[in-house]
């Protein structure tokens, strides 16, 4: 084994190597002697409350409805089975890296990812590290958006095959003589690319690079009328502030998309899943029966982000309210 | 006039002077400008070429497309993860070892100060404790003034709202801090001591400090898994080559007498390292230590895509939420971070040296002040340790709060008010300044291009630049990203061209004005250690998603290095020929141009090669706000398991185009300043 | 021209090194060499060597700073090396403590081989054998006078109470009492360098180099730090090696001097013996500005006693400088006889005198016919 899990809670002290400790003694010594003087921080007495073994590792990927669905879930698992939480800012491939080494247990909303299931689950031909562990009840939606004002100004600008005649608006600095496309976040899946060529559009695809940087444009598009045409997705926050408007592109059928170069039809509908680790499932812990039966749907997951990126609640805070207001569904995922 | 001239044939074009006399000052003329003539000359034939073959030979390649080269790339990197995941390769094994020991000491630290463990509901030490323990070392290292500076910044952590994410970040600071140094130290000697060290290690640290970290991300946090390890040792990479390049300068640089003197009573080599160059070069490495500091806390927020603890990650969160404010006090909170730490580090550097020239005077009176402040620790200790008022920082006052509202509203006047006018500067910006320049590099013909190159390269910097250039190019080439990397360098060279100009006129002012250059400097401190991600998103509210967001962000980033250099070097400008050139009646114009400029050139050379550096440390940062090219390539091969092979590619190609412009600015550098006395001759 | 006739009828001259030949000397140099460049070891030997130097750095790139010096120093002498910057003196010294490694050539201190030793004992000899006094002074900027001065015993591992007592016993012999907790930045340039004297002195060295040591203070301090050298050297009575540009310094405090120019030697000799004879143009110019009724003596300037002689005048050594018998033989009618072991070498009338103190600006007066 690659890596050993850090140990934690008591061992940690058998752990301390011993130069630091020296190193530190004078310092330690202080603690341990005003330990002694007893206090008003006491120490949690009973172990009872807790079911949970091991701690929950779960990735937070980088986006804020992710963060709404891992929050929830750990609220749960804390409060109403005493799990330990622990939250790990990653990206979705070191995430799912992490299920093998034991630092990840679960990525609570996976978008596919056809590539990293190829190399991580067993029944893909991977190593088997990774384990589908059902839909979030979230759908997944990828496609082209405008503005609301442009989708009312020109009202076919929704159908792809006007999208030609409406270059010219889209026009700026970085397309040239072409309409700008902007795509965002790199980690994200995207066909543009071959979609403007194979649709025979008269668009550049320009890498806003960022999420923040489309949110941005987008905002800006709106406030200020501007013309603009990107890739987003749903669920996201950010439509409760500005609802964009999709734009049709010809319309998904199975398949479709097998081959990335030609592909000339819309994005899938997602069926937004959960992954967790092999080791995870195979384990005991109450937490593993949550994670399975945990769903919800694409308003809950706004609801929730809208209260952390909007309302700028903590995330905590944000899971604690809607569990408070959602207790049927929270006591639906508990029940064995 | 001797009749012997009129009877010479017109061998000047008509002029009846001695073809001796007149022959020398037109040489002369003609030399002093044939590098501008053979530029000038290039530039016309590159123009034309381009104008001929637009658009052929470019080189394009689509977004998702791959090559052999990057499939190779991204089989290595796949090797590596196979060999950490199977645990064969002892090296990797060695790897995971350092990581558990480094989380291993890392989560017993964060246990002291900043993490509960059950079944305690809080950290050993609060806030109380951790505040006096950090008052007791810097009144004990550096004085009480120190003291009365790190008190307030520890107090800012907490009331901004971040304790915790401050403590942590302290930590992995810290952490990488000392082992670059003790590590960095000890390479610095061998370097200033071994030629062939020297020559070994100098290009590993050129590709450590222009490689873009997003590209050892992965790599990193597969040999040290996820969490502090691999923070740290993400860090120690891009923090060490500071205190190793400034170490061995500073060893190397020790008076040559005194060395000699020290031999002549026949020490040996240690007593001569401990007792002669170390204390001779301690100011050199202090400075050298300090700048592994701030360039350990830039790193803070890219370690956060890590998940390393700190006060990265509230960065981050900001920017993921599209909250301006949160991002920004968790920026300002570094930016105190780092004016603390190089403040106290200075501070300290130089107590050791003032107490001993005090001599015994200081001393009674600083022993009571020690013990009293030991007894005072040790009393914030117990209290921290039993009280949760002492341990939990109090969540009133709360300054945080305030202050992201306000940078919030901030942002929505950007958005409302100025983001239409600024549309105007953009459009012109790019249309005439960017796109013409970037279609000749980008749009061209690869191999006119690179020909055009290699003779700029030629003609600045001479032989040895155009070698360094061959290579360069060559692997650029190979590596299959020529397009993207042409853009870059178009970015890379406009930006450079605005910070130059920049650093020129502020640094001018700053160095001829006491008032501006004490108004100007803590700006510059705050612009060269808040995180990049925190202006990037006013700029992009501003400007939009495009290479000159990017572009500007870069020259935010790299202005105020370039400015104090040239501040600097104004300001070392001899007082006796100021005052030489005052008597000869210059006015302020004539001193600036033809006597403080000139002999500050080579702070004018340096500004600019730093500034280079530093724009192209910015690429990836750009990429992700809408430059595209190599940055969104690299910062794609990080988020995507197929593009690795591509972000290698990319990043590779960065530190090439580093490397290149790097050598043929040094060199140029050189040439010019070797020929200036024949050109004022 | 004159000069050659006189040179031929030199006199022999005393403390020359085969004069000494009896006992040990303090420091032998034979056939040392300096070659500065890639393969300079092959041109020792070669044809190349005989080359001037400005002929062998266009042949081979290689820069010859000290060809061919060979030279012994009597216990307690003090040697002084002359020459123009470039002439390869501060290479010269440098190669007798090896701080430049020799091209070729030896050095003998105190019956030790030091081209050939071992680094080790290299450095204990440089700990206990010998010191260096430099022209840049060379003190630790960090550490207190006491400190630089207990250096040297620092570094072969006295103890600190042993090296506090010999450091403040060196403080006090160069005068710096009071001093001791200062850093060097705090004192004049004057007082560095005794500061610097003090650490060569403070390890009891039996050989003291000094290179330049006072060509970057001012004159009268300079003077100063001369006259204590002098004073030193009468106290403790070192063997000395001393580098200097300047002929005034090396006269006042030189037994012997040894003229380099390119890195030959042009002349060695006592003071008078090379006011008397110069050996060639170079020094001769070097001489010319010196006043040499301070530096002749009497050997130098007197004639044969010739049958016309009167013999009625004051009796005096050979080694009386001329000015010193300037009074006596002016006061006298009769010239002055020179008598060495009772026996009459020569005279000396008024004219030779006056020749000597008023006239010496004329070259080649002094001792023309």
């Amino acid at each position: 084994m690659f890596h050993i899990p850090i140990p934690r809670g008591n061992s940690m002290e058998l752990k301390r190597p011993r130069t630091v400790a020296a190193a530190l003694a004078g310092l330690g010594l202080a603690v341990t002697l005003t330990g002694c003087g007893g206090g008003s921080i006491q120490n949690a007495t009973s172990e009872s409350d807790t079911k949970c073994d091991d701690d929950l590792n779960v990735a937070i990927n980088p986006w804020v409805g992710y963060e709404a669905d891992a929050h929830v879930l750990g609220y749960v698992a804390e409060n109403r089975l005493g799990c330990k939480v622990n939250y790990k800012d990653l990206d979705e491939q070191v995430s799912w890296k992490g299920f093998g080494s034991g630092e990840v247990d679960v990525v609570v909303e996976n978008w596919g990812h056809p590539e990293l299931q190829k190399k991580y689950m067993a029944d893909q031909g991977g190593d088997g590290s990774a384990v589908d562990f059902g839909s979030t009840g979230n759908e997944g939606v990828i496609g082209w958006y405008v503005p609301p004002w442009m989708a009312e100004k020109y009202p076919d600008i929704t159908d792809w095959k006007n999208l030609n005649k409406y270059a010219s608006l889209f026009k700026t600095t970085e397309s040239g003589d072409k309409g700008t496309l902007y795509d965002g976040d790199p980690g994200f899946v995207t066909n543009d690319e071959a979609l403007v060529s194979n649709l025979k559009l008269d668009y550049k695809v320009v890498y806003a690079g960022s999420e923040t940087a489309l949110i941005e444009a987008f905002r800006d598009a709106e406030k200020n009328k501007k013309p603009m045409l990107g890739y987003f997705y749903e669920p996201q926050w950010f439509l409760s502030e500005v609802p964009l408007v999709k734009v049709d592109l010809p319309e998904y059928k199975d398949g479709c998309d097998a081959d990335a170069a030609k592909v000339a039809c819309d994005y899938p509908v997602y069926d937004l899943n959960k992954v967790v680790s092999k080791e995870f499932a195979d384990s005991k812990s109450p937490a593993v029966d949550l994670v399975k039966n945990f769903t919800w749907t694409n308003e809950d997951q706004n609801l929730v982000a809208k209260y952390i990126a909007e309302d700028q609640m903590d995330p905590d805070e944000a899971a604690k309210k809607w569990v408070d207001d959602n207790q049927d569904k929270v006591d639906a995922w508990l029940k064995d | 006039m001797s009749t012997s001239t009129l009877e010479r044939p017109a061998a000047g074009g008509g002029t009846h002077r001695d073809p001796e006399l007149s022959g020398s000052p037109a040489l002369a003329t003609l030399r002093r400008h044939w590098r501008a003539a053979s530029l000038l000359g290039v530039l016309v034939v590159w123009v034309v070429a381009w104008a001929i073959f637009k658009d052929q030979y470019t080189l394009v390649i689509g977004g998702s497309a791959r090559t052999p080269v990057f499939d190779w790339l991204g089989d290595r990197s796949a090797w590596v993860e196979q060999a950490a995941s199977n645990g064969s390769n002892p090296f990797i094994n060695l790897a995971g070892a350092i990581a558990d020991l480094v989380d291993s000491v890392f989560g017993w630290l964060q246990s002291l100060f900043t993490v509960a463990h059950f079944p305690r509901p809080l950290p050993q030490i609060g806030w109380l404790g951790t505040i006096a323990v950090a008052a007791l070392v810097a009144y004990a290292a550096a004085g009480w003034r120190t003291l009365a500076l790190v008190v307030p910044c520890f107090l800012a952590f907490g009331v901004l709202g971040y304790w915790n994410d401050a403590v942590d970040l302290l930590i992995v600071t810290f952490f990488a801090v000392v082992v670059s140094c003790l590590v960095g130290i000890a390479i610095g000697v061998l370097m200033a001591h071994s030629r062939r060290v020297s020559a070994f290690v100098t290009p590993i640290l050129d590709v450590m400090q222009t490689m873009p970290p997003f590209v050892y991300l992965l790599p990193m946090s597969i040999l040290f898994g996820i969490g502090p390890a691999a923070a740290v040792m993400m860090t120690l990479i891009y923090a060490a080559p500071p205190v190793i390049r400034i170490t061995a300068h500073g060893i190397r640089s020790v008076s040559g007498p005194v060395i000699e003197a020290t031999d002549s009573l026949g020490q040996t080599g240690l007593q001569r390292l401990w007792n002669v160059e170390l204390p001779m070069a301690k100011r050199t490495i202090i400075a050298g230590i300090n700048q592994t500091m701030m360039a350990a806390l830039s790193m803070a927020t890219i370690a956060a895509y890590i998940d390393s603890p700190g006060l990265g990650q509230p960065v981050l969160d900001g920017l993921k939420r599209g909250q301006l404010g949160t991002s920004f006090v968790a920026g300002i909170a570094i930016v105190i971070m780092a004016v603390m730490l190089d403040r106290s580090m200075t501070a300290a550097g130089f107590r050791a040296e003032l107490a001993a020239r005090a001599g015994e005077r200081g001393g009674p009176f600083r022993r009571v002040g020690l013990a009293v402040a030991t007894v005072g620790t040790l009393v914030a200790l117990y209290l921290s340790h039993n009280y949760i008022w002492a341990n939990e920082f109090p969540a009133q006052p709360d300054l945080g709060t305030p202050l992201r509202n306000a940078v919030d509203r901030f942002g929505e006047w950007l958005r409302t008010d100025l983001s239409h006018l600024t549309d105007g500067i953009q459009r012109g910006f790019t249309d005439y300044g960017l796109n013409p320049i970037q279609s000749l590099f980008a749009d061209s013909p690869w191999f006119v291009t690179a020909a055009a190159i290699l003779a700029i390269a030629a003609v600045v910097g001479g032989r040895r630049a155009a070698v360094a250039t061959v290579l360069c190019l060559g692997m650029i080439l190979g590596l299959g990203l020529w397009n993207h990397a042409m853009e870059t360098l178009t970015a890379c060279i406009v930006a450079t061209v605005a910070v130059v100009v920049l650093a020129v006129v502020l640094g001018v002012l700053m160095g001829r004005s006491n008032r501006v250059d004490v108004g100007l400097r803590p700006i510059l401190d705050m612009g060269q250690t808040l995180p990049p991600f925190v202006y990037l998103v006013p700029i992009l509210i501003l400007f939009g998603p495009n290479r000159f967001t990017a572009m500007l962000a870069g020259v935010v980033y790299a202005a105020p290095v370039a400015i104090k250099l040239v501040a600097d070097g104004i300001r070392a400008v001899s007082p006796n020929t100021i005052e030489a050139a005052e008597m000869a009646g210059s006015s302020t114009w004539q001193m600036i141009t033809k006597v403080q400029l000139p002999m500050a050139r080579s702070s004018v050379l340096l500004a600019t090669n730093q500034g280079l550096l530093y724009v192209l440390s910015m690429v990836v940062i750009g990429g992700m706000a809408g430059a595209g090219a190599l940055g969104f390539d690299v910062v794609t091969g990080f988020r995507q398991s197929s593009a690795v092979g591509r972000g290698l590619a990319a990043g590779i190609t960065i530190v090439l185009i580093g490397i290149m412009l790097d050598r043929i600015t040094t060199y140029g550098a050189q040439r010019a300043s070797a020929t200036s006395p024949d050109s004022r001759a | 021209m004159t000069i050659r006739t006189t040179d031929t009828q030199s006199p022999d001259i005393p403390g020359a090194p085969d004069a000494a030949a009896g006992s040990q000397p303090a420091l032998k140099v034979e056939g040392l060499w300096k070659i500065f460049g890639a393969k300079a070891d092959k041109i020792i030997g070669s044809g190349d060597a005989e080359l001037s130097r400005t002929d062998l750095q266009a042949k081979t790139g290689c820069v010859a700073a000290v060809k061919d010096i060979s030279f012994e120093v009597q216990p307690g002498e003090v040697f002084v090396i002359m020459g123009l910057s470039g002439s390869g003196k501060s290479t010269l010294v440098r190669l007798l403590n090896r701080l430049i490694e020799p091209t070729d050539g030896s050095v003998v201190i105190n019956g030790e081989e030091i081209t050939s030793v071992s680094s080790g004992k290299l450095r204990d000899m440089r700990r206990r054998h010998m010191a260096m006094v430099f022209q840049h002074f060379g003190l630790l900027p960090h550490r207190k006078v006491i400190d630089n001065v207990a250096y040297g015993l620092e570094v072969r591992g006295e103890s600190k109470a042993e090296r506090r007592r010999r450091a403040q016993e060196m403080v006090d012999l160069v005068g710096l009492s009071g001093y001791e907790n200062s850093f060097p930045d705090q004192l004049s340039g004057g007082m560095q360098q005794r500061v610097g004297l003090a650490r060569a002195l403070a390890v009891d060295p039996q050989v003291l180099f000094f290179d330049e040591p006072f060509s970057a203070l001012d004159p009268l301090i300079r003077r100063d730090m001369q006259d204590e050298i002098v004073r030193l050297h009468h106290e403790v009575g070192k063997t000395m090696v001393f580098i200097t540009h300047d002929l005034q310094e090396a006269i006042k405090l030189g037994d012997r001097i040894l003229i380099m120019r390119d890195g030959e030697m042009v002349q060695c000799g006592t003071a008078a013996e090379i006011v008397a004879h110069p050996a060639d143009d170079y020094v001769r110019d070097f001489v010319s500005e010196v006043p040499k009724g301070h530096v002749l003596t009497l050997r130098y300037v007197m004639q044969p006693v010739r049958p016309s002689d009167s013999l009625e005048g004051p009796a005096m050594d050979p080694d009386t400088v001329v000015w010193k018998a300037a009074r006596a033989a002016l006061a006298s009618a009769h010239p002055v006889r020179v008598v060495e072991n009772g026996e009459l070498i020569g005279i000396v009338d008024d004219e030779a005198i006056l020749r000597v103190v008023v006239a010496e600006e004329e070259p080649g007066t002094e001792t023309g016919e």
